[in-house]
Protein backbone atom coordinates (compact mmCIF):
# COMPACT_ATOMS: atom_id res chain seq x y z
CA UNK A 1 0.00 0.00 0.00
CA UNK A 2 2.63 2.14 1.20
CA UNK A 3 4.44 1.63 -2.67
CA UNK A 4 1.69 3.05 -4.27
CA UNK A 5 2.02 6.70 -3.23
CA UNK A 6 5.97 6.54 -4.02
CA UNK A 7 5.15 4.54 -7.36
CA UNK A 8 2.57 7.86 -8.32
CA UNK A 9 5.50 10.29 -7.34
CA UNK A 10 7.96 8.46 -9.64
CA UNK A 11 5.55 8.31 -12.40
CA UNK A 12 4.82 12.42 -12.26
CA UNK A 13 8.62 12.84 -12.20
CA UNK A 14 9.54 10.76 -14.86
CA UNK A 15 6.77 12.09 -17.08
CA UNK A 16 7.49 15.73 -16.19
CA UNK A 17 11.22 15.53 -16.83
CA UNK A 18 10.44 13.61 -19.75
CA UNK A 19 7.90 16.51 -21.06
CA UNK A 20 10.75 18.70 -20.51
CA UNK A 21 12.72 17.37 -23.03
CA UNK A 22 10.16 16.64 -25.72
CA UNK A 23 10.28 13.26 -25.65
CA UNK A 24 7.56 11.15 -26.86
CA UNK A 25 7.80 8.29 -24.99
CA UNK A 26 10.21 6.95 -22.00
CA UNK A 27 11.63 3.34 -22.84
CA UNK A 28 13.44 2.62 -19.42
CA UNK A 29 14.18 4.15 -16.17
CA UNK A 30 16.32 3.43 -13.16
CA UNK A 31 15.70 3.80 -9.80
CA UNK A 32 18.29 3.80 -6.83
CA UNK A 33 16.22 2.33 -3.43
CA UNK A 34 18.51 2.65 0.05
CA UNK A 35 18.45 -1.01 1.68
CA UNK A 36 16.50 0.83 4.67
CA UNK A 37 13.80 2.96 2.22
CA UNK A 38 11.34 0.62 3.75
CA UNK A 39 10.43 0.24 -0.14
CA UNK A 40 9.69 -3.80 -0.89
CA UNK A 41 11.02 -4.10 -4.36
CA UNK A 42 8.38 -6.83 -5.56
CA UNK A 43 5.22 -5.18 -4.35
CA UNK A 44 6.89 -1.61 -5.83
CA UNK A 45 7.42 -3.63 -8.89
CA UNK A 46 3.70 -4.96 -9.32
CA UNK A 47 2.23 -1.58 -8.33
CA UNK A 48 4.52 -0.10 -11.00
CA UNK A 49 3.25 -2.92 -13.79
CA UNK A 50 0.03 -1.17 -12.52
CA UNK A 51 -0.03 2.21 -13.09
CA UNK A 52 2.20 2.96 -16.01
CA UNK A 53 -0.83 1.12 -17.88
CA UNK A 54 -3.00 4.12 -17.14
CA UNK A 55 -0.01 6.32 -18.65
CA UNK A 56 0.42 6.39 -22.11
CA UNK A 57 4.28 7.77 -22.07
CA UNK A 58 5.35 4.89 -19.77
CA UNK A 59 3.25 1.83 -21.40
CA UNK A 60 6.96 0.32 -23.06
CA UNK A 61 8.91 1.44 -19.73
CA UNK A 62 11.26 -1.25 -17.71
CA UNK A 63 12.09 -0.30 -14.84
CA UNK A 64 15.63 -1.08 -13.11
CA UNK A 65 15.42 -1.01 -9.45
CA UNK A 66 19.00 -1.02 -8.09
CA UNK A 67 20.03 -1.53 -4.07
CA UNK A 68 22.14 0.73 -2.66
CA UNK A 69 23.83 -0.48 0.25
CA UNK A 70 22.97 1.46 3.68
CA UNK A 71 26.09 2.66 5.71
CA UNK A 72 25.78 4.14 9.44
CA UNK A 73 28.72 6.20 10.93
CA UNK A 74 29.35 6.03 14.27
CA UNK A 75 30.40 9.33 16.39
CA UNK A 76 32.74 7.33 19.39
CA UNK A 77 34.83 5.31 17.38
CA UNK A 78 34.60 7.16 14.07
CA UNK A 79 33.70 4.16 11.85
CA UNK A 80 31.81 3.30 9.41
CA UNK A 81 29.78 0.01 9.17
CA UNK A 82 26.87 -1.99 7.14
CA UNK A 83 23.44 -0.82 9.05
CA UNK A 84 21.22 -4.16 7.95
CA UNK A 85 23.45 -6.45 9.63
CA UNK A 86 24.23 -4.04 12.66
CA UNK A 87 21.36 -1.48 13.36
CA UNK A 88 21.70 1.15 15.64
CA UNK A 89 24.67 -0.18 17.38
CA UNK A 90 28.34 -0.37 16.52
CA UNK A 91 29.71 -3.34 16.01
CA UNK A 92 33.17 -1.97 16.56
CA UNK A 93 32.86 -0.43 19.86
CA UNK A 94 28.85 -0.86 21.42
CA UNK A 95 28.25 2.60 21.26
CA UNK A 96 24.63 3.61 20.44
CA UNK A 97 25.60 7.20 19.26
CA UNK A 98 25.54 6.59 15.74
CA UNK A 99 23.65 7.78 12.78
CA UNK A 100 22.64 6.67 9.03
CA UNK A 101 24.86 8.13 6.07
CA UNK A 102 23.36 6.71 3.49
CA UNK A 103 20.75 3.94 2.61
CA UNK A 104 17.35 5.40 3.10
CA UNK A 105 17.52 7.28 -0.56
CA UNK A 106 14.77 6.67 -3.59
CA UNK A 107 16.73 8.22 -6.17
CA UNK A 108 15.63 8.45 -10.05
CA UNK A 109 18.98 8.05 -11.50
CA UNK A 110 17.96 8.41 -15.18
CA UNK A 111 14.98 7.56 -17.86
CA UNK A 112 15.41 6.26 -21.14
CA UNK A 113 13.74 8.44 -23.97
CA UNK B 1 13.09 5.53 -35.82
CA UNK B 2 13.30 8.09 -33.36
CA UNK B 3 16.28 8.68 -31.71
CA UNK B 4 16.97 7.09 -28.08
CA UNK B 5 18.79 8.59 -25.66
CA UNK B 6 19.31 8.51 -21.72
CA UNK B 7 18.38 11.63 -19.28
CA UNK B 8 20.31 12.29 -16.03
CA UNK B 9 18.11 12.72 -13.43
CA UNK B 10 19.69 11.77 -9.98
CA UNK B 11 17.19 13.37 -7.62
CA UNK B 12 15.10 12.29 -5.00
CA UNK B 13 11.86 11.25 -5.27
CA UNK B 14 10.37 13.07 -2.03
CA UNK B 15 12.19 16.45 -3.49
CA UNK B 16 9.57 17.67 -5.10
CA UNK B 17 7.47 17.53 -1.89
CA UNK B 18 9.80 18.33 0.16
CA UNK B 19 10.46 21.92 -1.49
CA UNK B 20 6.15 22.11 -1.71
CA UNK B 21 6.58 21.12 2.42
CA UNK B 22 9.23 23.84 3.15
CA UNK B 23 6.69 26.38 1.18
CA UNK B 24 4.17 25.68 2.52
CA UNK B 25 5.91 26.02 6.03
CA UNK B 26 7.06 29.50 4.89
CA UNK B 27 3.40 30.88 3.83
CA UNK B 28 2.02 29.08 7.61
CA UNK B 29 4.55 31.12 9.31
CA UNK B 30 3.93 34.39 7.44
CA UNK B 31 0.36 34.44 8.22
CA UNK B 32 1.26 33.06 12.05
CA UNK B 33 -0.49 29.96 11.32
CA UNK B 34 0.55 27.06 13.05
CA UNK B 35 0.84 23.41 11.88
CA UNK B 36 0.68 20.52 13.59
CA UNK B 37 0.51 17.02 12.35
CA UNK B 38 -0.89 14.15 13.91
CA UNK B 39 -0.04 10.77 13.60
CA UNK B 40 -0.22 7.55 15.14
CA UNK B 41 -1.82 3.98 14.08
CA UNK B 42 -5.61 3.27 13.90
CA UNK B 43 -7.33 3.38 16.85
CA UNK B 44 -4.56 5.17 19.40
CA UNK B 45 -6.97 7.96 19.91
CA UNK B 46 -6.09 10.90 17.62
CA UNK B 47 -9.95 12.09 17.56
CA UNK B 48 -10.81 11.96 21.22
CA UNK B 49 -7.16 13.13 22.34
CA UNK B 50 -8.09 16.18 20.01
CA UNK B 51 -11.82 16.79 21.20
CA UNK B 52 -9.93 17.03 24.97
CA UNK B 53 -7.20 19.26 23.99
CA UNK B 54 -8.98 21.65 21.89
CA UNK B 55 -11.62 22.09 24.76
CA UNK B 56 -8.45 22.62 27.02
CA UNK B 57 -6.48 25.09 24.99
CA UNK B 58 -10.31 27.05 24.80
CA UNK B 59 -10.07 27.02 28.21
CA UNK B 60 -6.64 28.63 28.76
CA UNK B 61 -6.23 30.81 25.64
CA UNK B 62 -7.68 32.56 23.13
CA UNK B 63 -6.27 30.73 20.17
CA UNK B 64 -8.18 30.01 17.32
CA UNK B 65 -8.13 26.21 16.52
CA UNK B 66 -8.55 24.43 12.78
CA UNK B 67 -8.65 20.78 12.53
CA UNK B 68 -8.98 18.53 9.39
CA UNK B 69 -9.25 15.04 9.16
CA UNK B 70 -6.81 13.15 6.38
CA UNK B 71 -8.49 9.75 5.87
CA UNK B 72 -9.08 7.24 3.10
CA UNK B 73 -12.89 7.23 3.39
CA UNK B 74 -15.68 8.81 5.71
CA UNK B 75 -16.15 11.69 7.39
CA UNK B 76 -16.97 10.23 11.01
CA UNK B 77 -14.01 12.08 12.15
CA UNK B 78 -14.72 15.69 11.38
CA UNK B 79 -18.63 15.40 12.61
CA UNK B 80 -17.08 14.07 15.95
CA UNK B 81 -14.95 16.88 16.30
CA UNK B 82 -17.56 19.42 15.19
CA UNK B 83 -19.90 18.04 17.75
CA UNK B 84 -17.13 17.36 20.71
CA UNK B 85 -15.46 20.89 20.40
CA UNK B 86 -17.58 22.78 18.43
CA UNK B 87 -14.97 23.81 16.07
CA UNK B 88 -14.91 23.75 12.06
CA UNK B 89 -13.34 20.77 11.23
CA UNK B 90 -12.87 19.68 7.25
CA UNK B 91 -12.63 16.35 6.54
CA UNK B 92 -10.34 15.29 3.51
CA UNK B 93 -10.26 12.01 1.69
CA UNK B 94 -6.99 10.26 0.85
CA UNK B 95 -8.69 8.17 -2.04
CA UNK B 96 -6.87 4.84 -0.64
CA UNK B 97 -3.49 6.47 0.10
CA UNK B 98 -2.01 5.69 3.42
CA UNK B 99 -0.87 9.31 3.64
CA UNK B 100 -0.88 12.67 3.32
CA UNK B 101 1.43 14.95 1.83
CA UNK B 102 2.53 18.62 1.61
CA UNK B 103 0.22 19.69 -2.04
CA UNK B 104 -2.97 17.36 -0.59
CA UNK B 105 -2.57 19.72 2.94
CA UNK B 106 -2.10 22.58 0.86
CA UNK B 107 -5.32 22.42 -1.11
CA UNK B 108 -7.09 20.98 2.43
CA UNK B 109 -5.51 24.70 4.03
CA UNK B 110 -6.89 26.09 0.65
CA UNK B 111 -10.55 24.90 1.17
CA UNK B 112 -10.87 25.93 5.16
CA UNK B 113 -11.62 29.53 6.36
CA UNK B 114 -7.97 29.28 8.58
CA UNK B 115 -6.87 33.04 7.41
CA UNK B 116 -7.36 33.98 11.04
CA UNK B 117 -6.94 30.79 12.53
CA UNK B 118 -3.53 30.28 15.04
CA UNK B 119 -3.45 26.81 15.29
CA UNK B 120 -4.27 23.87 12.72
CA UNK B 121 -4.29 20.62 13.46
CA UNK B 122 -3.76 17.99 10.68
CA UNK B 123 -4.95 14.75 12.12
CA UNK B 124 -2.91 12.18 9.65
CA UNK B 125 -4.82 9.08 8.79
CA UNK B 126 -3.94 6.70 11.44
CA UNK B 127 -0.70 4.18 10.26
CA UNK B 128 2.89 4.25 12.21
CA UNK B 129 4.93 4.00 8.69
CA UNK B 130 3.48 6.01 5.31
CA UNK B 131 2.83 9.25 7.38
CA UNK B 132 6.03 9.53 8.68
CA UNK B 133 7.93 9.69 5.05
CA UNK B 134 6.40 12.73 3.74
CA UNK B 135 6.65 16.09 5.14
CA UNK B 136 3.46 17.74 5.39
CA UNK B 137 4.60 21.30 5.62
CA UNK B 138 3.77 20.94 9.75
CA UNK B 139 5.99 22.87 12.07
CA UNK B 140 5.84 20.32 14.90
CA UNK B 141 5.02 16.29 14.31
CA UNK B 142 3.63 14.40 17.00
CA UNK B 143 2.39 10.99 17.45
CA UNK B 144 0.46 9.13 19.90
CA UNK B 145 1.12 5.94 20.86
CA UNK B 146 -1.34 3.84 23.37
CA UNK B 147 -0.87 1.60 26.18
CA UNK B 148 -2.21 -1.09 24.83
CA UNK B 149 -0.02 -0.76 21.22
CA UNK B 150 2.51 -1.84 23.58
CA UNK B 151 6.59 0.21 24.56
CA UNK B 152 7.98 -1.75 21.80
CA UNK B 153 6.81 0.67 19.38
CA UNK B 154 9.69 3.05 18.77
CA UNK B 155 11.92 -0.16 18.10
CA UNK B 156 9.53 -1.09 15.25
CA UNK B 157 8.95 2.08 13.69
CA UNK B 158 12.70 3.73 13.96
CA UNK B 159 11.10 6.68 11.32
CA UNK B 160 7.85 7.68 13.14
CA UNK B 161 10.05 7.97 16.24
CA UNK B 162 12.77 9.97 14.92
CA UNK B 163 10.61 12.58 12.94
CA UNK B 164 8.36 13.14 15.96
CA UNK B 165 9.60 16.17 18.38
CA UNK B 166 6.70 15.02 20.64
CA UNK B 167 5.40 12.04 21.76
CA UNK B 168 2.24 11.60 23.53
CA UNK B 169 1.43 8.31 25.43
CA UNK B 170 -2.68 7.76 25.72
CA UNK B 171 -4.89 5.04 27.71
CA UNK B 172 -2.58 5.44 30.96
CA UNK B 173 -5.74 4.62 32.91
CA UNK B 174 -5.05 1.36 30.80
CA UNK B 175 -1.41 0.63 32.61
CA UNK B 176 -2.84 -1.74 35.19
CA UNK B 177 -3.93 -4.03 32.58
CA UNK B 178 -1.30 -4.44 30.62
CA UNK B 179 2.51 -4.95 30.35
CA UNK B 180 3.54 -1.62 29.16
CA UNK B 181 6.72 -0.61 30.55
CA UNK B 182 6.63 3.05 31.07
CA UNK B 183 10.49 3.56 31.35
CA UNK B 184 11.32 1.61 29.03
CA UNK B 185 9.03 3.47 26.03
CA UNK B 186 10.36 6.56 27.08
CA UNK B 187 14.19 4.73 26.89
CA UNK B 188 13.46 3.33 22.95
CA UNK B 189 11.52 6.69 22.51
CA UNK B 190 15.01 8.86 23.26
CA UNK B 191 17.14 6.23 21.61
CA UNK B 192 15.53 7.35 17.89
CA UNK B 193 15.43 10.97 18.84
CA UNK B 194 17.01 12.37 21.90
CA UNK B 195 15.05 15.56 22.09
CA UNK B 196 11.68 14.26 21.75
CA UNK B 197 9.12 15.26 24.66
CA UNK B 198 7.10 12.50 26.25
CA UNK B 199 3.63 13.60 27.33
CA UNK B 200 1.44 10.83 29.20
CA UNK B 201 -1.90 11.30 28.94
CA UNK B 202 -5.40 9.66 29.63
CA UNK B 203 -7.73 11.17 26.73
CA UNK B 204 -11.11 9.63 27.87
CA UNK B 205 -10.07 10.95 31.78
CA UNK B 206 -8.45 13.51 30.86
CA UNK B 207 -5.71 13.16 33.14
CA UNK B 208 -2.39 15.10 31.63
CA UNK B 209 -4.11 16.72 28.70
CA UNK B 210 -3.52 19.91 30.49
CA UNK B 211 0.23 19.40 30.26
CA UNK B 212 -0.30 18.46 26.94
CA UNK B 213 -2.04 22.22 26.30
CA UNK B 214 0.20 23.81 28.31
CA UNK B 215 3.43 22.39 26.00
CA UNK B 216 1.23 23.19 22.98
CA UNK B 217 0.25 26.63 23.77
CA UNK B 218 3.95 27.36 24.21
CA UNK B 219 4.89 25.91 21.34
CA UNK B 220 2.63 28.72 19.91
CA UNK B 221 3.53 31.33 21.89
CA UNK B 222 7.46 31.01 20.63
CA UNK B 223 6.08 30.22 17.13
CA UNK B 224 3.96 33.49 17.03
CA UNK B 225 7.01 35.86 18.16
Amino acid sequence: MHELGIVFYVVDEIEKVAKEKGATKVLGATLELGEVSSVIPSYFMELWEWTIKKHEMLVDCKLDLVTMKAISYCTECKKTYGTVEFGKTCPNCGSVKTYLVTGNQINLKNIKV
Amino acid sequence: MDEVKIIEIKKSVFSENEIKADELREILKKKKTFLLNLMSSPGAGKTTTLIKLINTIKEKSAYKVVVMEADIDSDVDAKKIKEGAGIEAIQLHTGGMCHLDAEMTKQGLDNIDCEDADLVILENVGNLVCPAEFDTGAHLCAMILSVPEGHDKPLKYPLMFEICDLVIINKIDCLPFFDFNMAKCEEYVHFRNENAKIIPICAKTGEGVDVLAEYLIGKLEEFKN
